[in-house]
């Protein structure tokens, strides 16, 4: 399909790939990271504020280090991939040390009474229990990445973005608008998908979601699942 | 690669040309200011507004939970195709990223407040004005500043992209790197770049804790207390 003089189903299904592999990534790295940051005091205090620190610098800043970092080529789309990972792990490992700290103790005793070792508590246990809080984590690292991977267009890897930035140059706004719109729409789709993912996963979770939308306000350790919850709530299905 | 660099961020003429090092740092933090301040001129008295009465939370939501699969470029090219290059398109673009957390910030700190703190204001006497100003003003302070460092955050890192459409700021240095194909003045910037959000942050961190009283600190922990509605430092990543 050719729109704007650009071929659009592989410049979508290329921002899909640059938006969705690093969250998955970032899942990857975050589940053991954020569990032992969970266990541990001292790792808590490490890992915490150093994937405050990642998350804050700028994402065209991150972009263009990479390559400093990695000895990529500066046009090498695995600048992009990383990037976007950093943030993703920096999202997530806080979502896997909340959602773990949402497991009621009850629960993990009697798992532990009924004989899981440490690692069959965690995956048998621990880990589903952490579902909702885990998906809404993975859902804010998707939204985001969709936004982010449009950045890439300034220094040559955009993927969507791309309409941005010729939009820009050939002083074309519907250009522009069917890209903000395109990009939009797979945000929204991805995280629709997520959400029923989340609720096939958890189907308790969603039950039990619109009473805590009230004191989510107050609870700063519940931060992201309150926001599921309101989300829910609302049927803000919008991101 | 790294004494390139040495050398770019020692040159003299770095220092003191009308394209140096410092007037391109007072260039984006005054973007920066400038975005933030009208934002905060828009959303904080709505936010108290929505906070004290609780109409239109639905608003809150959905804007910190919308705006965050808005790709920021997209939004900055379109303001400045619709608008003409300048400094209002993009204050505009970056106005409309601050509002959401600062909104979300003020929404949640308001409405927060322990109501039995409320009603005793009440009950002395206050008038709703004095409870709003004296009370419940008071308390919200540390999510409000909570907000207004992530709606800085998000700001300044889209600042970068402001040089794309020709404005100055740090972003200048990645742009015009870009199109020289000089990475060492595109690393410099980047490097810039990301420490000026890093020290931005540490400053709001070190804000809001100056803003929250004792009592609240030992309760929430190591944690910062952060809006709960959609917002938090999760907002979106850099732009």
């Amino acid at each position: 399909m050719r729109l704007f003089g650009a071929d659009i189903l592989p410049l979508a299904a290329e921002h899909i790939v640059l938006a969705l592999v690093p969250v998955l990534l970032g899942l990857v790295v975050s589940l053991p990271l954020g569990w032992w940051a969970w266990r541990s005091r001292g790792a808590r205090r490490v890992l915490l504020p150093l994937t405050g620190v990642l998350y804050t610098i700028p994402s065209l800043a991150l972009f263009v280090v990479m390559p400093l970092i990695l000895g990529t080529r500066i046009l090498d789309p695995v600048n992009v991939v990383v990037a976007l990972t950093v943030y993703a792990v920096a999202l997530l490992v806080r979502s896997v040390v909340d959602g773990l700290d949402e497991v009621p103790s009850e629960v993990m005793t009697a798992g532990v009474a009924m004989g899981y070792r440490p690692l069959g508590l965690l995956f048998g246990v621990q880990l589903p229990l952490a579902v909702p809080v885990l998906v809404a984590g993975v859902r804010v690292a998707a939204v985001s990445s969709f936004s982010l991977v449009a950045v890439g267009a300034i220094i040559g890897q955009g993927a969507l973005g791309t309409l941005f930035t010729q939009g820009f140059e050939r002083f074309y706004t519907a250009q522009i608008v069917f890209g903000l719109v395109s990009i939009l729409v797979l945000a929204l789709l991805i995280d629709a998908l997520l959400m029923m993912l989340g609720r096939l996963l958890a189907p308790w979770a969603a039950a039990r979601a619109p009473q805590k939308a009230g004191d989510a306000a107050q609870r700063s350790s519940t931060r992201e699942q309150g926001e599921a919850a309101q989300r829910s709530s609302t049927r803000e299905s919008a991101v | 690669m790294f004494s390139s660099l040495i050398a770019w961020f020692g040159a003299p003429a770095q220092w003191s040309s009308a394209s140096g090092i410092p007037v391109r740092l007072l260039q984006h933090l005054g973007y920066t200011a400038l975005a933030v301040l009208v934002g905060a001129v828009i959303a904080v008295p709505v936010g108290l507004y929505i906070g004290h009465t609780d109409r239109g939370r639905f608003l809150v939501v959905g804007l910190a939970n919308g705006l965050r699969a808005l790709p920021e470029l997209g939004v900055l090219v379109l303001f400045v195709l619709l608008l003409g290059l300048g400094l209002t398109p993009v204050t505009l673009a970056l106005m409309l990223l601050a509002i959401p957390p600062l909104l979300a910030g003020t929404y949640a700190g308001i409405s927060g407040v322990d109501p039995a703190a409320v009603d005793a204001a009440r009950g002395v006497g206050m008038t709703e004005r004095q409870v709003l100003f004296q009370v419940e003003l008071p308390n919200a302070l540390p999510l409000m500043v909570a907000g207004l460092r992530t709606a800085t955050l998000q700001v300044v890192a889209t600042a970068t992209i402001a040089a794309f459409v020709s404005l100055g700021g740090l972003g200048r240095y990645i742009v015009d790197g870009q199109a020289q194909r000089d990475f060492t003045q595109m690393a410099g910037g980047a490097i810039l770049v990301a420490l000026l959000a890093i020290v931005l942050e540490v400053a709001l961190q070190g804000l809001q804790r100056a803003v929250t009283p004792g009592a609240r600190r030992a309760r929430s922990g190591s944690r910062p207390p952060t809006p709960a509605v959609g917002t938090s430092d999760v907002v979106t990543a850099g732009g």
